[in-house]
């Protein structure tokens, strides 16, 4: 199959930037969309022309490293599913494709679709652990966990830090990222202690980091690769009202 | 006050203040609905609401106050967000928001000067004055007759083309306010959620058709002095 | 050169406490005086990082990826053993460190495989601590499941992301660090060079990938925890950024590579479905748990649709071969079977190179919801991938390198022969042996990182004084320059071909003739194709862009050009290990039946490669290994 591509060039964070296009010949629809945009750069390599930035990593849809904007749609068009794994069947021949980057100002752009996601490192490092040392912390059995309790930890530990939710977000929040841990952790016996400072703390980094204010979209849910509920958002105004008087 | 910087600290005050001027908007309109009762039902309605004398002027300061918190955090919340994305996409799709969720701010704007003009019109007199409870005589039984200012007002269809067009976007404002207050208030779950997206649009539309269904039958001359 | 391990004498059972209690301690004082480098920050460099800061060491963390969150360990998807024996079927400590000894194929150190299982318990409990979401039972106990080449239940996993939990609780540790000052993380940064000052590694030399500085920074002591090699295949299971590069140059400065022959073949990877790929994916081997492995008995029937193929005329050639492991056996034996079938042309799929995994008989006994609530996520991407539904028709599965037991030579202190370079996780070669078992990756990587180099490491600073040699030392500018003139020698070939090309011809070299099933005749073969493939490298490779700024080519460049010199390496350890042990099977080395035949008499020993510099043959050393826990016994999963 062929596709025309507009994606989005800009050489590096000071550069204004501009949609370029591109043609993506005989496009194999086994092939995933990164390995659609290696081939289209294995041409562009051979007409002396930079090829597109973007990064990418484990290719499996766990790492959270791919993403960008595809035809308005953060990881493309097809639900709960990153970049990577998306397979070029899910287009049709003669199909444009636009490919922007995150946009958000939390998320300056390094070049073309690659950008600086560490505010959402910030975030964490604001609160999203457990302050347990390194050694003799007990037997791992001694505290029990609910099923129930497991599940719902573990349906927000899911979350990929890929971005893809502030990038869907009209706000540019990054609320659905940071109330996925927050609920992990409160949940769990072991964060329960620190839920007050967690939760806080990071809601205060995601603001100084410059991420916008949830207010409901639920726009993150619906582009989360993999199919974070906000829910969890819920959860996070819970534990934030909890930790009030304290 | 660290709230008050915080996050979803400003989202709360946004709901709580929301809410209740959920409830006020819910009182304001069974109130109001006394005037399908007649000029009786309307007119004891307003007469024992002055009869409640400095209660009155509490709870008017109470709903300014109100009404001042959410507009300013609703203002500043916006400005945030719009910093948060300075450069728009080319191209963008949304999936599940809603044309009242992505308005609000302006659905917002249009009900504060909708608001202004309204306090101008029926409670202070300065808009219609020649139709106002100051130039119309009582009503049989001695009292402001606000019966006849509501009817004489919304006869004229210009003025009711302003309350119908009003109360649209007060729709839009509820359709997404009511159900995201109650999610940033935290007492949503994955199941609720979508039930309550759905409650929260039936109210907002019941309210509409409550609000508008005044200036209608005044139109159609369902209610007439 | 005969190599000593440094293992510690006496009862095994009493080894690693012992060690710990005469191992030279840092005062608490003075250890922020220290300046420790950790490069990489997956299981083994994030959780090694954290713990190092918590006990107040100063420590700079280096990763290529954006984020630490993002290094390959996330992708482990099984899950990680412990001697928990939680499920009173026989296990213990013992049995850990004898299976894994096994498993190996008797080609690791006995001491150290005691520590990882020792230590395997207490990963446990501490990942609970970090809020690790671990699978519960009703009764809130934690659950267990069996895994390839285990006959008990020791598996703890985290639905089908276990790595990504444990990856993410360590990263949760070092972000408390951050936080706390005493790691300071560098993404996007790779190193490029070891700086090694009179003998001793006293710092590194990376490229800043955001901005293309070439930048040094001292240290007290370099731990390398940068994974493993196999994407010298090209195609492998492994993210587009793993790399030789790190452990490389540290062993163009003299540390040896030891087994670099030793690489896992994973048997249940998605095939290859055409030229367009740039990876495979892997699916967790728990899915053999359930499924079952088969291919027609005769090649006509390989066209067929799976279900118009009679049960009478499938071939369980696992369940055949070795009935009381069946599907259950390990990796290298799993993947070698999947060979020979396919080599006998009875292979399914694209190229006939796979095999079918059948859940239909699992579907009828525990019914779709239960295998749905086992293995949901995998069949989905499954689906995502290939477009069939593996609830109604079977998979179709193929080996694909996944893993690499050889590494950086070091010691029981996890110390390579360069005194303050240490390495740790997939980047040494000390547990595995020839073959790593299925939930033991994530178990070493941890081990190392938290429990092994924040004792070992203290032993050896304890003898340094802290910050002696900084970066003022002209060593470090002598780096830079020669980091930066190879940089320039890549970008000025201006060739014609494009690098990922020539990665793609290692690939099919390596895999083609040091794959699965290695002979003298396929390994003389690689060894004249690599230096020629190297030659053209140098030759014609167009690297577009320049060395300032973001350049993935440049970056891939590097990368490739490292494996052309390494691929010699690990091929000449496979020609001279004229043995089959685990993960290297040699077929002039096989039984009748065509089982791996190992050679105790001569190769009982660690092969340690010393690079002698390009063009020349790299030169042995040998570390004998010693068992006297475990009997050498003929490995047998029949």
């Amino acid at each position: 199959m062929n596709l025309t591509l507009y994606v989005w060039r800009q050489n590096g964070p000071e550069d204004k930037g501009k949609l370029e296009q591109y043609e993506a010949k005989n496009v194999s629809p086994d092939s995933s969309f990164l390995e659609m945009l290696d081939e289209v750069n294995e041409e562009l390599i051979e007409k002396g022309t930079d090829p597109i930035e973007f990064d990418n990593d484990c290719r499996e849809g766990i790492c959270g490293t791919c993403g960008c904007v595809v035809n308005g749609q953060p990881h493309g068009p097809q639900e709960q599913t990153t970049a990577c794994q998306l397979h070029m069947r899910q287009f049709s021949d003669g199909d444009t494709l636009t490919l922007e980057p995150w946009r958000a100002s939390a998320f300056p752009i390094i070049k073309d679709l690659a950008v600086d996601r560490s505010a959402m490192d910030n975030i964490i490092e604001s609160g999203g652990y457990t302050s347990a040392y390194t050694g003799e912390v007990g037997e791992a059995n001694q505290t029990l966990i609910s099923k129930p309790d497991a599940d719902y930890a573990m349906d927000a530990a899911e979350c990929i830090g890929c971005g893809a939710c502030v990038a869907a977000c009209p706000n540019g929040s990054a609320m659905l990222f940071t109330s996925a841990k927050v609920a992990q952790l409160a949940t769990l016996p072991q964060g329960k202690i620190e839920a007050a400072e967690r939760v806080n703390g990071m809601t205060e980094a995601m603001l100084n980091a410059g991420f916008g204010n949830c207010s409901n979209h639920y726009e993150c849910e619906a582009s989360c690769p993999k199919g974070v509920s906000v829910k969890f958002i819920a959860k996070l105004n819970r534990e934030y009202l909890k930790a009030l008087p304290k | 006050m660290q709230m008050l910087q915080n996050s979803v600290g400003r989202k709360l005050v946004m709901a709580v203040t929301g809410l209740f001027l959920f409830l006020f908007v819910v009182v304001h309109l069974l109130g109001n609905s006394s005037v399908f009762m007649g000029a009786d039902g309307i007119n004891s309605y307003a007469e024992h609401l002055h009869a409640l004398g400095p209660v009155v002027w509490i709870f008017r300061l109470v709903l300014l106050g109100l009404f001042a918190l959410h507009i300013f955090f609703g203002i500043q919340l916006t400005l945030e967000n719009r910093a948060a994305r300075e450069i728009e996409y080319n191209e963008k799709k949304n999936l599940r928001t809603s044309f009242g969720a992505r308005t609000m701010i302006y659905t917002g704007l249009i009900i504060l000067a909708f608001l202004l003009y309204h306090l101008l019109h029926f409670t202070m007199h300065v808009t219609n004055p020649e139709i106002s409870v100051g130039a119309l005589a009582p009503d049989a039984l001695g009292r402001a007759d606000v019966f006849t200012m509501m009817v004489l007002s919304f006869q004229k269809f210009f003025i009711s083309l302003v309350y119908v067009g009003a109360m649209v976007t007060l729709l839009l404002h509820l359709s997404h306010g009511v159900q995201s207050l109650f999610q940033t208030l935290g007492w949503l779950g994955a199941n609720s959620l979508p039930v309550m997206e759905k409650v929260g649009r039936a109210a907002a539309v019941v309210i509409f058709a409550g609000f508008i269904s005044i200036p209608v039958s005044i139109l159609l001359g369902l209610i007439n002095v | 050169m005969i190599l000593d391990g440094k293992c510690p004498t006496g009862p095994i059972e009493k080894s690693w406490d012992n060690h710990c209690f005469n191992m030279k301690l840092v005062n608490p004082a003075n250890k922020r005086k220290f300046k420790v480098i950790m490069v990489g920050t997956g299981l083994a460099g994030g959780a090694g990082a954290a713990t190092l800061g918590e006990l107040g060491y100063n420590v700079e963390a280096y990763c290529y990826q954006d984020s630490s969150r993002r290094a390959h360990s996330i992708a482990a998807q099984g899950g990680i053993n412990a001697a928990k024996n939680y499920h009173n079927d026989g296990d213990s400590v013992f049995r850990l460190f004898y299976d894994t000894i096994k498993g190996g194929d008797f080609r690791a150190r006995e001491a150290d495989v005691w520590r990882l299982a020792q230590v395997s318990n207490n990963i446990i409990d501490q990942c609970v601590a970090q809020g690790v979401p671990f699978a519960r039972e009703y009764s809130g106990l934690l659950a267990n499941r069996s895994f390839g080449g285990a006959q008990v239940s020791r598996t703890f996993y985290a639905r089908g992301q276990t790595g990504q939990q444990l990856l993410l609780g360590a990263y949760q540790a070092l972000a408390r660090q951050v936080k706390a000052g005493t790691v300071k993380l560098k993404p996007r940064t790779e190193m490029l060079d070891l700086v090694v000052v009179d003998g001793v590694a006293k710092g590194i030399t990376y490229r800043d990938l955001t901005t293309g500085e070439i930048k040094s920074s001292w240290a007290d002591a370099v731990v390398l925890a940068t994974g493993g090699y196999v994407n010298v295949f090209y195609l492998s299971t492994n993210a587009m950024g793993c790399s030789v590069t790190a452990a490389w140059k540290a062993t163009k400065k003299g540390a040896f590579m030891a087994n670099p022959c030793y690489t896992q073949i994973h048997p249940t990877c998605i095939p290859q479905s055409g030229e367009h790929q740039s990876k495979l994916t892997l699916m967790s081997e728990s899915l053999r748990n359930d499924g079952r492995c088969w291919v027609p008995k005769r090649k006509e029937d390989c066209e067929k649709a799976p279900g118009d193929i009679p049960e009478d005329d499938r071939d369980y050639y696992l369940e055949r071969k070795y009935p009381s492991f069946g599907n259950l056996a390990p990796r290298d034996i799993a993947s070698r079977a999947a060979k020979e079938v396919c080599d006998e042309g009875r292979g399914v799929g694209p190229g006939k190179r796979g095999v079918y995994l059948d859940y239909q008989s699992a579907i009828e006994r525990v019914g779709e919801d239960t295998i749905r609530e086992r293995y949901g996520n995998l069949f989905d991407m499954y689906e995502k991938i290939t477009d069939e539904n593996a609830y109604k028709q079977p998979m179709r599965i193929y080996p694909a390198p996944h893993y690499s037991m050889g590494g950086l030579w070091v010691d029981y202190n996890c110390m390579t022969n360069v005194p303050g370079l240490f390495a740790i996780g997939e980047a040494n070669f000390s547990v595995h042996g020839a073959n790593r078992l299925g939930a033991s990756a994530l178990m070493q990587g941890l081990a190392d990182g938290y429990f092994a180099i924040p004792n070992t490491i203290s032993n050896y600073l304890a003898g340094v004084k802290p910050g002696e040699v900084t970066d003022e030392h002209p060593e470090f500018a002598k780096s830079r320059e020669d980091v930066q003139a190879r940089i320039d020698k890549i970008l000025n070939v201006k060739g014609k071909r494009s690098v990922s090309s020539f990665h793609r011809e290692l690939g099919k070299i390596m895999w083609e003739n040091v794959g699965m099933a290695r002979s003298k005749e396929s390994l003389t073969k690689a060894l004249e194709a690599i230096p020629a493939l190297r030659e053209e490298f140098w030759q014609n490779v167009n690297v577009t862009g320049d060395s300032s700024g973001r350049n993935g080519q440049l970056e891939d460049a590097g990368r490739i050009a490292d494996f052309l010199e390494f691929a010699e390496v690990m091929t000449t350890d496979a020609l001279h290990r004229e043995e089959s042990c685990g993960g290297h099977f040699r077929t002039e080395h096989q039984t009748e039946d065509g089982e791996a035949m190992r050679d105790d008499e001569n190769f009982t020993y660690v092969a340690a490669w010393e690079y002698k510099g390009e063009g020349k043959a790299p030169e042995l050393h040998k570390e004998p290994l010693k068992f006297e826990n475990v009997k050498l016994a003929v490995r047998s999963y029949k």
